[in-house]
């Protein structure tokens, strides 16, 4: 997030895109529906469900799923047509806003209409609502990055911020809401194929020497790695031999899982790292027992930048060690001694090589998060992003254009699948699985349907229908919701016996290589 | 193990038709802010209950949690979830129906229709219920049948009027010309009256017969010569003081919105008339509805508001009719709407209803009912002439009060300000009940005595009668005895013997009344009628009454006494509103004033007026 | 222009104008009770606990939703006062059951601490012990034991203010009041997401969180401060354990949740003590995962790491960091893959 979780209560405006919020980050969703309630706050919901936030929003835009880059380039047509954007802004702290107006020039609220489904009308009402704000929040989630167009998408929602001035100021912002609890502080450390900690580029030789001398090694690779997602198909083309994985379970999360299945089962060696013996352990060749967050010191940096010690409240259980231990016990044994007395210890080296971490101590943590970047122990930490100044200097304009989803609907697959989380599970389930409550409210998988397609396809409410795409078929119970929409079904990826990932298709993104979890097209029958 | 036994009712089965009912009702208030009131009224009235099937429909349908909604119909004791039978009828058990026994007839009644309390009679006719107070203390004892209230109830009249419903002659209140007595049957004084002037003469229901008693001119005066500080001032000058019970100087309040620069500002006529005893707004509301809507216009033009709201008590049926005909008939002629009279003067009102509920007719408490909520009290200041309604400036002021507004307008406030006593100045309606030969309203200018009040127009004790106590002001306030009755009926003077103005109602209680049994029956009255916001009186009242009713069932002690005199000055110091603030002063001004008949129950098991079955 | 001040209790203390008399006494350091004041949700000044004395009034006035004004003399323990407090706590505890031998807040209840500071005995007119209270415990999470509420409202304020989840509400009217779940149904049945917000706010033993009850008095658990395990909100949890055992988890009033949970946060942690943990390393041996010593599943990953390094070449090898894990992890585990794999097939699941 450029900006931090407790202004959002100060947004004057509130514009939520692709976030299941109410849902997925319900104590986010709190501040979120505090201000609507006790600040006059307008909040606009921007999403293919008729997600429960809605309730509290001042208009709710319902687009075809894969279609957000015209809803937006329409809204900065609005804006920039009637003169609503802040020109001054514009001008003194961004770049390329003549390449951005020429672009958004042929999205009319019309022609958005036609593409979106979303009335032109309430496009001009959507842009004006967030352009005369006079602080105005963009909250995003997977909703936006889960397509192949999921970079051009933050683009467009950074064009839409910048335009307004709403970028580097209190209350204000570009927030993605992380989905898992340190996916943050897991970029932050380097776990990416292109950088070390800091986002300290591999390609930079200057990062590369001082990591060398930090660590007492030579020849750091200097080629950019695969994500996850391109892993994956190279091990099915015989590409890679060996993949070590802590905590993951790709048998169930990857998109066309059965695929990753497939590749994971050619692999010379497999080594998985967790708490439970997951779908993907079961593949394993050695699997590791590791501690639960709640045997365990170290920190967590959370989607605001906060980082905060996580703290051990009970002994590891038996057999079990952290993580941080096996890996300095597996590197030990591979000639690398790594011999830290305790996560503090680790941390002080994290401090040494990553700038933004460098004024955050053990110490300072005791007191509460501290949000980085912190470059000395003097600094309070960074409570929003990109004041006065962004990072690269100006703001950039970066004008994209609206693409349709890699898969679209057609005759055979006539229904848009989207899939995301419920309240109730997290992930894959191996923790929320477990928890008896949680259970008991979200005991099994359904496929959500609407009443209108429920009724055409002869559906009724408990009925077990089977959802099949291009790549699979599942079979779970339908629900009919007043949150589905006509023409698009939802689907919880919590369930190994209904995995949803068996029908998403893994076309990806061609920069982020983030799958299109959020659009395929399905075919969904009474089994 | 769950012990719920509040809302387990079997699945509602509601036909098409009926739900076609249901949400054209919510399609129709979708918009209108604070509309949870008017659609709850609505559909109940269409379906007759609302089951949880309808109350999940309403909460989608008007986007309203579902927890609110029954928080808010479980507040109002006129909402049901429960179905009922096609008559439900209502016994009045207020302090003034009580003293005329109003206990023995609701036993009557159950052993007349074979039904307990709260059942309804195996042919699905009758559901018998008892209020809290049905507002016809003239004709007490009462009960109303639906809207329709039938008084003086004996059990040869009971009988009749359940024949006649069976036989299918139930009355439709609309073709009544009032709910209880024509005002002609009242002796007045000779003066000049100011609010009951056209009462009784004029069609109410026609505003051409209020036009052609000089209606709405009082407007175009204010609206076309008067400058709306001219307006306030003209209202200050008559030194009128609010009329609901309080006595705040109503110019007084109005200069204080008026200059306020905050958009929109609110009139509000408290029409939820529910003190005991008080019966005065409902002859005005039914006999001379135009006069209250024509004050409320010119409220509105003097402090700025060009919205206005009546709160009627939801027993009133007929008033709520009278009102919305004769806003309908203003609307149409001009008087209410946009740019009245060819001025920038904008000014329209809305009919709201209560639904059973005493403390709405606290000021904020009302407030928060037109807004869809509990009627809880809000915390005061805030004012709500600076944050009333939605947060906005607001003027709440009485029936009677808005009544003698264009008359004040007209003939001036120094005219006003000559009638009555300088404390209280102009008219006032007062109210005598109780054991006197003829209850009734009067209005003669304020300040006249209790004793005058009896003998001139309550027509003196009843026959065999004797005068023991009066409680003044209504439920709420002390009660005085003989050595009160040459106190002048002002705010300032009643106060000062320990008894209360308040809505100007007497209930006077003769030898026959049991001073404990009657405080009993008051405490019954507040233990009900309490909001439950604050502790003192959530849980005081209540045991204001278990207390007392252990006296009066020769159980007391003299710790109760006691207990009573601490838990008394408690609820008076730390209660949240002039309820629970209130609530203690019958008892503490009964027991001050009869403090050996207290005492005689509890160590000599002996009530002297013989009601009190005692061991 | 100088501050306004006040006199409290005879002091002259000064104050910032739009502070309650609560907030300028707490920040005078003079006590002054409450019960249904709660942080981030409207003063009702309901419970009349905190009810103090002020010059000129009629009444008491609550400390918590009166605001401060210049010159006011303030008593907030004179005899007036301590009248009314004591009948106040009288009443509650007059109300329902309070029975604190069996209770799970006992030690921590507000009530008790009042009716303890003010020895306020349960008094004689109380409600007799057998009288039937609403009991719901019909679900794994929350229990209601209406026969210790004492209608303070801040369950309700909880979950409409500080989650705005609008689950409950307050219904019926008077000594009847009752705090309701849509049509008065059960939690389960009703609109409740079960965020357990209610639970954190009562200060009493009538919500209470099914997991810890009867498993611990307050003085026999500790509390840590950790960070929870699910979404990136990064909630501050309060584990409370005795005996190695998480009993419950409350959140912990600091930033960014300052006191929230959801669900998954509050009653999800049950997967640390789940039977199904992993608690030895597994090899596959025939086809078949087996348990193995640490030594010999370390000794077996370096070896295997070592031979496909050399026989492949590092970029055949890629690593997973996780989300799941701590920073100084996923530090580590980076500077594995690169510095001793010599591999930049380094990700997480930061996409999915």
């Amino acid at each position: 997030m450029t900006n931090s979780i407790a202004e959002l209560e100060d947004a004057n405006c509130i514009l939520v895109i692709g976030s299941n919020t109410n849902e997925n980050h319900p104590v986010i969703a709190a501040r979120i529906k505090r201000a609507v309630r006790f600040r006059g706050a307008d909040l606009i919901v921007v999403d293919p469900r008729r997600q429960d936030l809605v309730k509290f929003a001042k208009l709710y835009l319902r687009q075809i799923p894969g279609t957000d880059i015209a809803l937006l380039n329409a809204m900065m047509h609005v804006i920039i047509r009637d003169n609503l954007y802040d020109a001054a802004y514009v001008a003194e702290r961004t770049e390329n806003f003549e390449a951005l107006k020429e672009t958004v020039a042929a999205y009319t609220p019309e022609r958005a209409e036609r593409i979106t489904g979303i009335p032109a009308r309430d496009i001009e009402a959507a842009a004006r609502m967030y352009a005369q704000a006079k602080v105005a929040s963009i909250v995003y989630c997977m909703g936006i990055t889960q397509h192949t167009v999921g970079t051009d998408n933050v683009k467009a929602l950074a064009n839409l911020a910048m335009l307004c001035g709403n970028v580097g100021v209190w209350g204000g912002g570009v927030n993605p809401l992380r989905g898992q609890n340190n996916v943050q502080g897991a970029c932050d450390m380097g776990g990416l194929p292109n950088v070390f900690s800091g986002y300290q580029p591999v390609t930079d030789e200057a990062a590369r020497k001082k990591m060398e001398a930090a660590w007492g090694v030579s020849n750091l690779p200097a080629w950019v790695g695969k994500t996850m997602t391109e892993m994956l198909p190279a091990i099915h083309a015989g590409e890679m031999k060996a993949l070590y994985i802590i905590g993951e379970n790709p048998a169930l999360s990857d998109a066309d899982a059965h695929h990753a299945i497939q590749a994971m089962q050619k692999l010379e060696l497999l080594v998985v790292q967790d708490i439970f013996l997951t779908e993907t352990g079961k593949l394993a060749h050695v699997v590791l027992p590791a501690a639960s967050f709640a045997e365990k010191d170290g920190t967590f940096s959370n989607t605001e930048r906060r980082v905060a010690r996580v703290r051990r409240c009970i002994p590891p259980l038996p057999g079990t060690k952290p993580d941080w231990q096996i890996i300095c016990e597996l590197s030990t044994r591979m000639g690398y001694p790594m011999r830290y007395a305790s996560p503090e210890e680790i941390f002080e080296e994290i401090r040494t090589v990553t700038p933004s971490y460098a004024g955050i101590t053990y110490q300072r943590l005791e007191a509460g998060g501290i949000q980085w970047p912190c470059p000395t122990e003097e600094h309070p930490g960074t409570v929003f992003l990109h004041k006065d100044r962004f990072a690269r200097g100006l703001g950039m304009f970066f004008p994209v254009e609206h693409k349709d989803p890699a898969e679209m609907p057609d005759e055979e697959f006539p229904l848009y699948l989207t899939t995301g989380r419920l309240l109730y599970h997290y992930h894959t389930g191996t923790m929320s699985r477990r928890a008896p409550g949680l259970v008991e409210k979200a005991p099994e998988c359904r496929v959500e349907l609407a009443a209108a397609d429920a009724a055409r396809l002869g559906i009724a409410e408990g009925d077990t229908v089977r959802v099949r795409s291009r790549r699979g078929e599942i079979t779970a119970r339908a629900t009919i919701s007043p949150k589905a929409v006509a023409g698009t079904v939802f689907l919880p990826f919590h369930f190994a016996e209904a995995a949803a990932n068996k029908l998403t298709n893994a076309a990806l993104d061609p920069v982020c290589k983030i799958p299109e979890f959020k659009v395929c097209a399905v075919q969904v029958t009474k089994a | 193990m769950i012990t719920c036994s509040c809302a387990a009712t079997p699945p509602a089965q509601l036909t098409p038709a009926q739900w076609e009912k249901i949400d054209a009702i919510i399609a129709k208030y979708k918009d209108v802010p604070g509309n949870l009131m008017p659609v709850l009224q609505e559909v109940q009235e269409a379906i007759g209950y609302l089951p949880p099937e309808v109350q999940d429909r309403l909460a989608e349908g008007l986007n309203i949690p579902g927890s609110h909604i029954f928080g808010v119909m479980s507040f109002y004791s006129m909402y049901t979830w429960r179905p009922k039978g096609k008559y439900v009828i209502r016994f009045c058990e207020s302090p003034p129906c009580h003293v005329l026994g109003a206990e023995n007839l609701l036993q009557m009644a159950q052993e007349e229709l074979g039904i307990g309390l709260n059942q309804t009679t195996p042919d699905g006719l009758f559901t018998l219920e008892t209020s809290a107070c049905l507002g016809v203390c003239e004709v007490a004892p009462a009960m109303q049948i639906n809207e329709v209230v039938h008084g003086h109830l004996t059990r040869e009249r009971f009988r009749q009027i359940i024949a006649d419903y069976r036989a299918g002659m139930a009355p439709d209140y609309t073709t009544l010309t009032c709910t209880t007595y024509e005002i002609s049957r009242y002796k007045q004084p000779p003066t000049d009256l100011v609010l009951l002037k056209n009462v009784g003469k004029i069609d109410p229901e026609n505003i051409d017969d209020y036009l052609a008693a000089g209606g709405w001119q009082a407007l175009k005066k204010a609206v076309t010569t008067m400058t709306p500080e001219q307006v306030v001032e003209e209202v200050k000058t008559s030194g009128i003081r609010g009329r609901g019970g309080a006595g705040f100087p109503a110019g007084l309040k109005w200069s204080f919105t008026r200059p306020l620069t905050v958009t929109p500002k609110y009139i509000i006529c408290n029409a939820d008339e529910g003190e005991p005893g008080t019966i005065k707004d409902r002859y005005i509301m039914e006999g001379d509805p135009q006069k209250i809507l024509e004050g409320m216009a010119i409220a509105g033009y003097a402090v700025g508001a060009s919205q206005g709201y009546i709160y009627v008590r939801g027993e009133y049926y007929l008033s709520k009719h009278r009102l919305a005909k004769a806003i309908e008939q203003a609307r149409a002629r001009g008087f209410l709407g946009k740019n009245l009279f060819g001025t920038d003067f904008s000014f329209d009102i809305e009919v709201r209803s209560g639904f059973g509920c005493y403390i709405c007719g606290e000021e904020t408490a009302l407030i928060e009912s037109i807004e869809g909520k509990r009627g809880y009290p809000r915390m005061k200041p805030p004012f709500p002439g600076v944050s009333g309604l939605w947060g906005k400036p607001t003027i709440v002021n009485n029936v009677e009060t808005l009544a003698s507004v264009p008359a004040i307008i007209e003939k001036g406030g120094a005219w006003y300000k000559s009638l009555g006593t300088p404390d209280t100045t102009g008219t006032k309606i007062y109210q005598i009940i109780g054991h006197v030969a003829t209850p009734q309203i009067v209005e003669v200018p304020a300040g006249i005595t209790l004793r005058e009040l009896i003998d001139t127009y309550g027509g003196g004790m009843r026959p065999g009668s004797t005068f023991k106590f009066c409680q003044t002001g209504g439920a709420s306030a002390g009660i005085v005895t003989a050595a009160a009755l040459d106190t002048p009926l002002d705010f300032g003077s009643l106060a000062q013997v320990g008894g209360a103005l308040g809505s100007g109602t007497m209930l006077v209680a003769d030898q026959s009344v049991c001073v404990v049994d009657f405080v009993r029956a008051v405490a019954k009255f507040f233990a009900h009628e309490s909001c439950g916001q604050c502790t003192p009186c959530r849980e005081g009242t209540p045991l204001i009454l278990r207390t007392v009713n252990r006296i009066c069932r020769g159980q007391g002690t003299l710790e109760d006494l006691a207990l009573l005199e601490r838990l008394g000055a408690a609820m008076i110091d730390a209660s949240f509103c002039p309820l629970g603030q209130t609530a203690p002063a019958p008892f503490l001004s009964a027991y001050k004033n009869f403090r050996q008949e207290f005492e005689d129950h509890i160590t000599k098991k002996v009530c002297a007026a013989g009601v009190c079955r005692l061991g | 222009m100088a501050e306004p001040t006040l006199t409290l209790n005879g002091r002259t203390v000064a104050f910032q104008p739009g502070q309650t008399i609560l907030e300028v006494a707490q920040g005078a350091g003079v006590y002054i009770p409450t019960l249904c004041y709660m942080k981030d949700t409207l003063p009702t000044g309901s419970c009349r606990v905190c009810v103090v004395e002020v010059e000129g009034a009629r009444t008491l006035l609550p400390a918590c939703a009166t605001q401060a004004a210049a010159n006011q003399v303030i008593q907030t323990e004179s005899p007036r006062v301590a009248a009314a407090r004591r009948m106040v706590l009288e009443l509650a505890l007059a109300s329902g059951n309070h029975n604190c031998l069996i209770c799970e807040a006992n030690g921590e209840c507000e009530l008790q601490a009042l009716a303890y500071r003010y020895q306020v005995p349960t008094p004689a007119f109380a409600a007799p012990p057998d009288t039937p209270y609403y009991f719901e415990d019909n679900n794994s999470m929350i229990v209601r034991d209406f026969s210790k509420c004492i209608m303070c409202g801040r369950c309700v304020r909880g979950c409409t203010e500080r989650q705005v989840n609008d689950a409950i509400a307050i219904g019926y009217r008077g000594s009847h009041n009752k705090i309701v779940a849509k049509a008065d149904k059960t939690y389960i049945e009703s609109d409740c997401v079960f965020c357990g917000e209610c639970v954190q706010s009562c200060p009493v033993g009538a919500l209470l969180d099914k997991n810890a009850i009867g498993q611990g008095r307050s003085w026999e658990r500790t509390t840590v401060r950790t960070v929870c395990p699910y979404c990136g909100v990064g909630c501050q949890l309060e584990v409370h354990v005795k005996d190695d055992r998480i009993l419950k988890v409350t959140g912990a009033d600091a930033v960014p949740n300052e006191g929230r949970l959801c669900v998954k946060g509050r009653f999800g942690w049950h997967f640390v003590h789940h039977p199904d943990r992993l608690t030895t390393p597994l090899l596959r041996k025939n086809g078949e995962l087996t348990p193995v010593s640490w030594d010999e599943a370390l000794d077996y990953v370096a070896a295997r790491l070592t031979e496909i390094k050399a026989k492949y070449g590092p970029g055949q090898i890629g690593g997973w960091c996780s989300a799941r894990i701590t920073n100084e992890e996923n530090y580590l585990m980076q500077k594995f893959m690169r510095a001793v794999l010599g591999t930049n097939h380094v990700d997480h699941c930061a996409r999915l």
